[in-house]
C-alpha cells in the first residue's frame, strides 16, 4: 500500500491545469480548513500519507489523532470528539472506512447523528495495481442506506475543494470519496457545490448522462463524440449522491428520450441505483447503468481497468447508440 | 425524588439506598414492558450508582452543560439501569418509566441520544463505547476542559475487537480523564463467560494494554468509591475498574441466572424481589 509515482494517466487539459487527484485537494483544503477554524480535528487509520491528511497532520499535530490500523475505533473515536464540539474529518481509504466501520458508522455516526466527516480516498477501480482487496465499488451503496448520512463524490480538485468547505459548514454526517490517481480539471473555476444540487453542463434532448467522480470527464467526452453523430447528449455531473437533486433528475428525464448513469462503482445500489429508484417512481424512462457489473475488480493500471470495465468515453457512446437505436 | 445535581454523596449508607431504590425502578419498569433485560441491568447497578451520585458533575436541568463528566453505557442493554439513574438525578418524571420500549417513548429498548437528552451517543452494539468515551476525552482536552469521562462495559463485552483497539488507543494518548468500568458478572447469552469465550486473565489483559487496573468486588459501596478515587487520582495513564459482581443482584430470583439475561420478572416475582432488595 506504499505511494508509488504515478503516471500520468490523463494528459494535460485545454484548461492549462495539470490533473490533480482529488485526494490531494481534499489534504490541501484540510490544512487551509485547519489554519481558519481551531474545532477542525483530522484523524487517520496509518495511511495519512495516502490520503493526504499527513498534511494537516504536520501543521496541527495536536489536533491530528492518528489511531493506528484500527478503522472502528478510528470512527467511534470521531464521534467522540465531533460530541465534544469539534469537526472531525476521518479517513483512510474508502474500502475500509466503509466496510470494516460500517456498524460504527451507523450506531455513532448516523444513529446519533454526529457531525462526524468522513473522507475516504483511493475509492472505486482506479485504485489500479493493489488490486480488488483496495477497490471500493460498493462504498457508495453502503453509506447511501444509512438515514442521516449524506453522500458526495467529487469529480475533481475544484469540485474537492469547495465540497470540504462545504460540508465543515454543514453539521451532520456526511460521506465523500476521493480517488488516487490524477483526473483532470472539468468544472468551472468559479463552481461552487450545493448539497443536493447536481451541476448541468448540458441538458440534451436525446439522452442524457447523469455521472458522478471521474466519470464526468469521460461522459463530457462521449457527448463531444456524440454530438458530431448529431446526437444531442446531456450531462449532469451528480456528485450529490445523497441527497440526489431529484429536480435536475427530473427535469433530464423528461427533456430526453434516455438516461445514462455513469459511475466508478458497482452498478448495484450507487448512483445508478439512486437513479433507477427515484425515476421509475417518478418519471419511468429508458436507463442503462454504466459501472462495475456486479463483480470485483483486479491488478493493473488503472487506463487498463477503465478499458476492462468498460468504464471509457468510447463505452458510454457504445452504450447510448445502441439503446437509442433499440 | 432527588433534584440535586452537581451535588455529590459521601455517605456510603446513603448511597446504598439509592442503590435499592434503582434496583426496584430497574425492575418495577421490566415487569411492565414485559421485555428487556434483567440481569446485566442489576449487576451494575452499585457501580453506576456510585458514578452518578458521588461522582458526576452534571445538571439534569441542562443536559448539555459543558463542564459536565460524561458517561456512556457501552453495555446498552442495561439501558434500564441508566433510565432508573437519570430518573432518580431529575432528567425527567419518575413516571416515565413506565413507558420503557413503548411506542415513541424516549426510553428506547436500547439508548438513543437523539430521543432523550442527557443520553451521550446512542449505545446497543457492543463494543463501541470506549472508542467514544476516547473521543469525548480528547475533545474535552483539546478545549483545556477538565470534564472526565465514565464508560461501563460487560465482561462479554471485552469479546468484541474494538474494546481493544480502543484500549491501545486510550493507553497511546495517556487518557486519564477516562475511568472505563467492566461490570464482570461472568455469564453472557450463552452461557458463562469463561465458557462461550473466555476473556481471562482480565486484569492482565488491560495492565497488558497500557492501563491502570483495580480488581473490586462490585457491590461493595465502599470499595467502589475508593476505586473511583483512585481512578480519579491516576495520573499519565486511564483506568479500569474490574468490577466483579453477580448478574440479576438483588434477588435470589435473578442472582446468577444466565437464563435472566433478556427475561423479565413476572409480577409475583417483581413483588418478591421488592421484599428482598429491601430487607437486604
Amino acid at each position: 500500500m506504499g505511494e508509488r509515482p504515478q503516471a500520468a494517466e490523463q494528459t494535460e487539459e485545454s484548461s492549462g491545469k495539470k490533473p490533480k487527484a482529488t485526494r490531494d485537494a481534499y489534504g490541501e483544503a484540510l490544512l487551509e480548513l485547519g489554519k481558519k477554524r481551531s474545532d477542525i480535528v483530522a484523524l487517520d487509520a496509518d495511511l495519512s500519507g495516502s490520503t493526504k491528511t499527513a498534511k494537516f497532520a504536520k501543521e496541527f499535530p495536536d489536533r491530528f489523532f492518528n489511531i493506528g490500523i484500527a478503522e472502528q475505533d478510528m470512527v467511534g473515536t470521531a464521534a467522540g470528539l465531533a460530541l465534544t464540539g469539534k469537526v472531525p474529518f476521518a479517513s483512510t481509504f474508502a474500502v475500509f472506512e466503509t466496510g470494516r466501520a460500517w456498524d460504527q458508522i451507523r450506531l455513532t455516526v448516523c444513529y446519533s447523528n454526529t457531525n462526524v466527516k468522513l473522507v475516504a480516498t483511493h475509492g472505486g477501480i482506479t485504485v489500479g495495481e493493489d488490486g480488488a482487496s483496495h477497490q471500493a465499488l460498493e462504498d457508495i451503496a453502503l453509506m447511501r442506506a444509512l438515514p442521516n448520512m449524506n453522500v458526495i463524490i467529487p469529480a475533481d480538485a475544484t469540485e474537492t475543494t469547495s465540497v470540504i468547505n462545504a460540508i465543515a459548514d454543514f453539521t451532520g454526517p456526511v460521506y465523500v470519496r476521493c480517488g488516487r490517481s490524477k483526473v483532470p480539471y472539468v468544472m468551472p473555476d468559479d463552481y461552487e457545490f450545493k448539497l443536493g444540487k447536481a451541476y448541468v453542463f448540458h441538458m440534451g434532448k436525446d439522452v442524457n448522462i447523469i455521472a458522478a467522480g471521474i466519470m464526468v470527464d469521460a461522459a463530457k467526452k462521449a457527448a463531444e463524440i456524440l454530438s458530431q453523430d448529431g446526437i444531442d447528449a446531456g450531462v449532469i455531473n451528480m456528485a450529490s449522491i445523497k441527497p440526489l437533486d431529484e429536480e435536475t433528475l427530473l427535469s433530464a428525464a423528461q427533456n430526453a428520450k434516455l438516461i445514462v448513469t455513469a459511475e466508478e462503482h458497482s452498478i448495484i445500489g450507487g448512483l445508478g441505483g439512486a437513479v433507477c429508484e427515484y425515476l421509475s417512481e417518478h418519471c419511468p424512462v429508458p436507463i442503462k447503468r454504466i459501472g462495475v457489473n456486479d463483480s470485483f475488480g483486479c491488478s493493473g493500471a488503472s487506463s487498463d481497468l477503465l478499458k476492462l470495465h468498460k468504464l471509457t468515453a468510447e463505452d458510454i457512446v457504445e452504450t447510448v447508440k445502441s439503446s437509442l437505436n433499440k | 425524588m432527588s433534584t440535586a445535581t452537581k451535588g455529590k454523596i459521601t455517605d456510603i449508607a446513603q448511597l446504598e439506598e439509592i442503590s435499592k431504590k434503582i434496583r426496584i425502578n430497574i425492575l418495577h419498569m421490566l415487569t411492565l414492558s414485559g421485555s428487556g433485560h434483567t440481569g446485566g441491568s442489576l449487576s451494575a447497578a452499585d457501580i453506576a450508582t456510585a458514578i452518578y451520585f458521588s461522582k458526576m458533575k452534571f445538571d439534569a436541568a441542562n443536559p448539555k452543560w459543558e463542564e459536565r463528566d460524561r458517561f456512556i453505557m457501552s453495555k446498552g442493554h442495561a439501558a434500564p439501569l441508566i433510565y432508573a439513574l437519570m430518573a432518580e438525578a431529575g432528567y425527567f418524571p419518575i413516571e416515565t418509566i413506565d413507558s420503557l420500549r413503548k411506542i415513541e417513548s424516549p426510553l428506547q429498548g436500547h439508548p438513543c441520544c437523539q430521543k432523550l437528552p442527557g443520553i451521550e451517543v446512542s449505545t446497543g452494539s457492543l463494543g463501541q463505547g470506549l472508542s467514544v468515551a476516547n473521543g469525548m476525552a480528547l475533545g474535552l482536552r483539546l478545549d483545556n476542559n477538565p470534564a472526565r469521562v465514565f464508560c461501563i462495559m460487560g465482561d462479554g463485552e471485552t469479546q468484541e475487537g474494538q474494546v481493544w483497539e480502543a484500549a491501545m488507543t486510550a493507553a497511546h494518548y495517556k487518557i486519564d480523564t477516562l475511568c472505563a468500568v467492566v461490570d464482570c458478572n461472568e455469564l453472557q447469552i450463552d452461557g458463562a463467560v469463561e465458557d462461550v469465550m473466555g476473556i481471562q486473565p482480565i486484569h492482565d489483559k488491560w495492565e497488558a494494554f497500557g492501563w491502570h487496573a483495580i480488581n473490586i468486588d462490585g457491590h461493595d459501596m465502599e470499595s467502589i468509591i475508593s476505586a473511583l478515587d483512585e481512578a480519579e487520582n491516576t495520573k499519565g495513564k486511564p483506568t479500569v475498574i474490574i468490577a466483579n459482581t453477580t448478574k440479576g443482584k438483588g434477588s435470589v430470583l435473578f442472582e446468577d441466572k444466565v437464563e435472566f439475561h433478556g427475561v423479565t420478572p413476572t409480577k409475583e416475582e417483581f413483588e418478591q424481589a421488592v421484599k428482598e432488595i429491601n430487607n437486604g
